[in-house]
């Protein structure tokens, strides 16, 4: 059954860019939107809109019977959730289903099995998945000492009974370990009246490099290659690319097929995203977790591949099966996506809602800009911070921060501050270049004063 | 009388959290740098903080209310 009328369930630039892909099939759009959302853009592009509460996101757009309300109201039969809200809440995935509609996306099982770490974790080691080397559930300090010697230095010691970063130890050498055991074991029992430990490996400096899956359902996934997002923030990605760089040929098949395998193991549905650690020096990768929706930096993928993920996602939610063969999915080029905030980089990153008092957009070979703005529009102080993202596509990776350069430079986006600052000085500088950073490395750069000591700023 | 007035639009609370008390009430003193309320926007929670000292007198907006930049959210004798 092919998708008739689609509600979008989310804000901004991917409800635009949902709506987009919804069009280029001749699917009918209804936007939800917030009272503080009347204006944006996805509302003016729909077919329809509807309102689903008043502007705190837990009145509308995460409350879930009132979204779910208002689909069915609408005659819609299926339901996108974007991404954050409500599009990894099994909760909603099944109010939806329950409500005689289709949920862009996996199953309700599937997200919650995903959700939760230690079944994800069983589920990716069950699909032949490297998962972080550790122990099996708790140890004593003795055993911990052996468990250590077996995985390799350094190690993290955590409380079983733990959360937050309470009772964690690192150890370097098995000296340290037989030191810090006890002690953890001490803190464990203080703070959770449970001195259970385990132990798991230190991934030193690694880097972020997760693979793109499409699955229909059944059983058969396929993979658009990987992207690298090592250069975060806060644990918050600020610059995306694919393919990840470097990487050995072996390493990124073998990152590829175990997504797939893991896919295919638990008979996903739709868009998907296997996220690794990469050990750049051991050439080492370890499954950390598997996002259920489509993501921020999906266009990076797209650029090179050629594909439409979020018009795939809606012909596999209709009922179609895989629409490509992974023979036809091929990688060209480098592309880098770079997240537009409404920030001032240079105070801290504040957030800054304005009013886009006049915007100039670069258009040319290799560029997409996926956004919400327009001239007039007040952005909300409400939500998220994401204005756009910058998408470029070059044949060499140095082309690609070559041509991003550029682009941010005739980018214009009056009334507001953003954080284009941040990413001309990171095109600019040569560790970025060379391809010489990881997970760890943006904000020491931040911290040694990179950004204020560049012109672009 | 002396207004403090919001820097940013957000959200506007009087407490630090939704079990604490307000970080003023009538009669208190406040000198300059005290934090007399939070805003939230985009997902970030700014710290008001009071320029000059005195008397606090009142909010003159409303815990949890969605304010402008510029708009008085509290007052001073």
């Amino acid at each position: 059954m092919a998708i008739e009328t689609l509600f979008i369930a989310n804000r901004g630039e991917i409800a635009v860019r949902i709506i987009r892909a919804a069009q280029s099939l001749g699917i009918k759009t209804v936007q939800a939107y917030s009272e503080a959302d009347a204006e944006m853009l996805a509302v003016r592009l729909a077919d329809e809109a509807v309102c689903v509460g008043p502007a705190p996101a837990a009145k509308s757009y995460l409350n879930i019977p009132s979204v779910v309300a208002a689909a069915k109201d609408a005659g819609a039969d299926a339901v996108h959730p974007g991404y954050g809200f409500l599009a990894e809440n099994a909760d909603f995935a099944r109010a939806v289903e329950d409500a005689g509609m289709i949920f862009v996306g996996p199953k309700a099982e599937t997200i919650e099995r995903m959700g939760d770490k230690v079944a994800a974790r069983i589920a990716a080691k069950e699909a032949g998945v490297p998962t972080v080397p550790g122990s099996d559930g708790r140890i004593t300090a003795d055993e911990a000492l052996s468990v250590a010697e077996e995985i390799g230095y350094p190690v993290m010691i955590k409380a079983a009974a733990g959360g937050g970063g309470r009772g964690i130890r690192i150890a370097q050498d098995a000296a340290e370990l037989a030191r810090l055991a006890p002690q953890a074991r001490a803190e464990a029992e203080a703070a959770f009246g449970d001195g259970g430990l385990y132990l798991e490996k230190v991934i030193v400096n690694p880097r972020h490099i997760e693979v793109q899956i499409l699955g229909d359902g059944t059983g058969a996934a396929v993979h658009c290659y990987e992207r690298e997002c090592s250069l975060q923030r806060r644990r918050q990605k600020v610059w995306e690319e694919a393919p990840a760089f470097g990487l050995p040929d072996a390493t990124r098949e073998a990152m590829c097929n175990a997504a797939v395998a893991l896919a295919e193991a638990v008979n996903y549905r739709g868009a998907g995203t296997i996220e690794y650690l990469y050990d750049a020096a051991a050439d080492e990768f370890y499954f950390i977790e598997m996002n259920t929706r489509i993501q921020v930096e999906h266009p990076v993928t797209e650029m090179i591949t050629g594909l439409d993920l979020v018009a795939m996602m809606l012909r596999i939610a209709g009922g179609e099966t895989l629409p490509v063969t992974q023979d036809q999915i091929t990688c060209t080029g480098h592309a880098i996506e770079v997240r537009l905030n409404a920030e001032d980089p240079l105070m801290q990153f504040m957030p800054f809602p304005g009013n886009v008092a006049s915007l100039s957009i670069p258009e040319g070979e290799g560029l997409r800009f996926d956004h919400f703005l327009y001239e007039g529009y007040q952005i909300p102080p409400f939500y998220d911070s994401l204005l756009g993202k910058m998408i470029v596509h070059a044949p060499t990776r140095e082309a690609a921060i070559d041509l991003m350069a550029e682009t941010l430079k005739d980018l214009e986006i009056g009334g507001l501050k953003t954080t284009t600052p941040l990413h001309l000085a990171l095109a600019a500088d040569p560790g970025v270049r060379a391809g010489d950073f990881h997970t760890q490395w943006l904000e020491p750069w931040l911290d040694a004063g990179n950004l204020t000591a560049t012109d672009a700023a | 009388m002396t207004d403090i007035v919001s820097p940013l639009p957000g959200t506007f609370y009087h407490k630090p959290d939704p079990n604490s008390a307000p970080f003023k009430s009538a009669g208190d003193a406040v000198a300059v740098g005290d934090t007399i309320g939070l805003i939230e926007v985009m997902k970030t929670f700014i710290e008001v903080k009071a320029e000059a000292a005195g008397t606090f007198s009142d909010y003159a907006a409303a815990d949890a209310t969605p304010v402008s930049a510029g708009d008085v959210l509290a007052k001073m004798g």
